[in-house]
């Protein structure tokens, strides 16, 4: 170890400490606050407001299931799909819930990797948003296929016909990007819980807990020749996670970008996707989180500051979806191809105008600008208003995307127009459902916060804190900046 | 070794007030020489693999293997079928090396799948995970590990290992709650 001075020591010997970070953990709190306040929400009974949601959200996924076996039994014309519109809500839905995702990937790796320590506060809340994404994802992928008892046809196995599927198609890549994805996530998850599930076994007072959370910590008892693998592990999940988040939506983007559709065959897509995804996972993460927050007084944990850095990311992003829209107008311009250009002025006025007046550009282009403001990112209601816009906006995209690109065939006698059935919106509304319930569960029987990663970013966590000449430890998290 | 009430004694351990003196505390027994010994935290202590005199952790090797094996399982499944069994002829693409390309994200997906699964197992398995009792646990105090207890302890089956010479190796670096604990 060195013995020169961190940053941070160096700004507490300048009188008002310039350099000094705000601190990630406000009030001070000590390491058994943390276990406390957040085991807390695990082991309290269940409040009345988390039956009440349970109860509506869990009908609203019934709802969904019931449509989802209502299609399986009866075929896939209970959607509102045909020819030209093969592909409507289902792969809207999918690529929704999937970009959704990749939010919590990004939280749980890439911040990992670039050492943006305000992430432990989120990480877990938003990995666990990643595998429920991931889940109500893959329904509708597995579902549009109509016989649905014939998915195995996806996978390389050996079977009586001699037929294999051909590793050459976006649609392949896509059965191995999603299902690696979510493999992978739940084992990032998993490693990141157990020291967690740990904390909860050892302060277990029924036979039941003890029993349950002893058997998925593993017997993890906190060694360092233990903790030495685990953090080996834990990076290495980062760095193949970081790669996989970028390909998943790279190969979902693929599906459309490898057709000859005019608006879907472009260059542009693979990075407009993942952009657009880590855009609206990071409203979904803070549309979750923000209750939470208030409901279990986390206050001092997901602190204003890291509102404030979540809402810069949607910016960001933001950004790059809104350079994202633009370039495609121009490329459509630029081109010189009839065809192209005829698509891009059907998307602004034509039958789905107002999809893209409200969704690409009210929401996704102008409502993050609100972000460049401080007081804006500060104010709860705000941040929340524009999630609630980006949430929307982001569907509304996927939708103008696909439908917006199919029902204007190439001859105008082969145009179509997609009206939506109610088996299409249930099974929609049904997968918000499923996705809020298991959220639900989520925070009820798991810590939603990672302990062992917030005890990390603690002053007094840091063991070179103490400086020799008596000053007051100011290390990674600093002080409160005065 | 046995206490004068028969237990056998797996190891002696204590605790600390905080990370750091728990940091120092793992440099003297380093030090005196000790090999079979471990520090337990709630989380990981920047710095205190070197403060154990422990080197960079060899999963990263285990987690190569298993991208490599990714990779090949990977060339396996799709040149074998597309190649051999069931040359599949789509858009008129024909099969040679100008298309392999079009193979490289299924490679790619299966060295992340079959690495992650590596660093899975390679952590429970290194650290003998999952194992459901450990002599530590008998230890009262110990409970507090996973809260904000930070303890050191030497195994009696350390060679270096006397009662005395641990017990004040212990007291000397500034641990509290010094306690014998047993095997069983």
């Amino acid at each position: 170890m060195n013995d020169w001075p961190t940053v941070q020591e160096e700004a507490a010997t300048t009188s008002d400490r310039p350099l000094a970070r705000p601190p990630l953990v406000l009030n001070r709190r000590n390491f058994s606050w943390i276990t406390e306040r957040i085991s807390g929400v695990v082991e309290d009974r269940a409040p009345r407001w988390w039956w009440v949601c349970f109860t509506i959200t869990g009908t609203i996924a019934m709802f969904g299931l019931f449509c989802l076996g209502y299609q399986i039994s009866t075929g896939v014309g209970t959607w509102g799909n045909n020819i030209p519109v093969g592909w409507a809500w289902d792969i809207t839905n999918f690529v929704f819930w999937i970009g959704i995702g990749h939010a919590g990937t990004l939280i749980s790796a890439i911040l990992f990797l670039l050492r943006q320590k305000w992430r432990t506060s989120i990480n877990r809340s938003a990995e666990a948003m990643t595998l429920f994404a991931v889940m109500c994802a893959a329904i509708f992928p597995g579902v549009h296929v109509g016989r649905v008892w014939m998915a195995w046809y996806l996978a390389p196995v050996w079977n009586n016909y001699g037929i294999w599927p051909n590793f050459r198609s976006p649609l392949m890549w896509d059965v191995f990007a999603v299902s690696t994805y979510f493999t992978v996530s739940v084992l990032f998850w998993y490693t990141g819980l157990i020291p967690d599930l740990a904390t909860l076994r050892d302060r277990a007072t029924t036979k039941i807990r003890k029993f349950l959370f002893g058997v998925f910590a593993c017997g993890w008892r906190g060694s360092n020749r233990n903790w030495r693998h685990y953090e080996m592990a834990y990076l290495l999940l980062a760095g193949l996670s970081t790669p996989l988040v970028l390909s998943v939506h790279s190969v979902v983007s693929f599906d459309f970008a490898s057709s000859i559709l005019p608006t879907w065959h472009t260059t542009i897509f693979p990075p407009y996707f993942v952009a657009g995804a880590i855009f609206g996972g990071f409203a979904m993460v803070l549309t979750l989180l923000i209750p939470a927050r208030a409901i279990f007084k986390l206050h001092d944990i997901i602190t204003p500051q890291h509102i404030d850095k979540m809402a810069k990311i949607i910016l960001l992003t933001g950004s790059f979806v809104s350079y994202a829209y633009v370039m495609e107008f121009f490329v459509a311009w630029y081109s010189g191809n009839a065809y192209e250009r005829f698509a891009f002025w059907n998307r602004v006025l034509g039958p789905y105008w107002w999809y893209w007046w409200t969704g690409m550009l009210f929401c996704n282009i102008l409502s993050p600008q609100l972000f460049w403001f401080r007081w804006c990112r500060r104010n709860i209601l705000v941040v929340y208003f524009v999630c609630m816009c980006v949430n929307a906006g982001m569907w509304f995209e996927r939708f103008i995307i696909i439908v917006g690109g199919l029902h204007r065939d190439f001859i105008p006698s082969s145009w179509g127009i997609f009206i939506p059935t109610w088996v299409d919106i249930w099974t929609f509304l049904g997968t918000l459902g499923i996705f809020t319930s298991l959220f639900l569960l989520f925070i009820r029987f798991l810590p939603m916060i990672a302990m062992s990663e917030v005890k990390i970013v603690l002053p007094e966590a840091d063991v070179h804190a103490h400086s020799p000449n008596g000053h007051h430890p100011v290390a990674a998290g600093g002080m409160e900046r005065t | 070794m046995r206490t004068p009430s028969g237990h056998e004694v797996y190891a002696m351990g204590a605790e600390y007030p905080s990370p750091a003196a728990l940091y120092e505390a793992a440099k003297m027994v380093r030090d005196a020489g000790f090999k079979r010994w471990d520090v337990f935290s709630p989380f990981p202590i920047h710095g205190m693999d070197e403060a154990m005199g422990l080197g960079k952790s060899w999963l990263s090797a285990v987690v190569l293997a298993g991208g490599i094996s990714g990779l090949l399982t990977a060339v396996l499944v799709e040149f074998g079928p597309s190649w051999g069994l069931y040359p599949l002829i789509v858009h008129g693409k024909p099969y040679d090396w100008r298309t392999v390309p079009a193979f490289f994200p299924i490679m790619f997906e299966m060295t992340v799948l079959f690495s992650a699964f590596a660093a899975f197992f390679a952590v429970l398995i290194m650290n003998g995970l999952p194992r459901p009792h450990h002599p530590i646990f008998n230890w009262e105090r110990f409970k507090r590990v996973t809260n904000d207890g930070f303890f050191l302890v030497i195994e009696a089956r350390d060679p270096r290992f006397t009662e005395l010479e641990a017990r004040e190796l212990l007291e000397r670096s500034g641990g509290q709650h010094i306690t014998v604990v047993h095997e069983d």
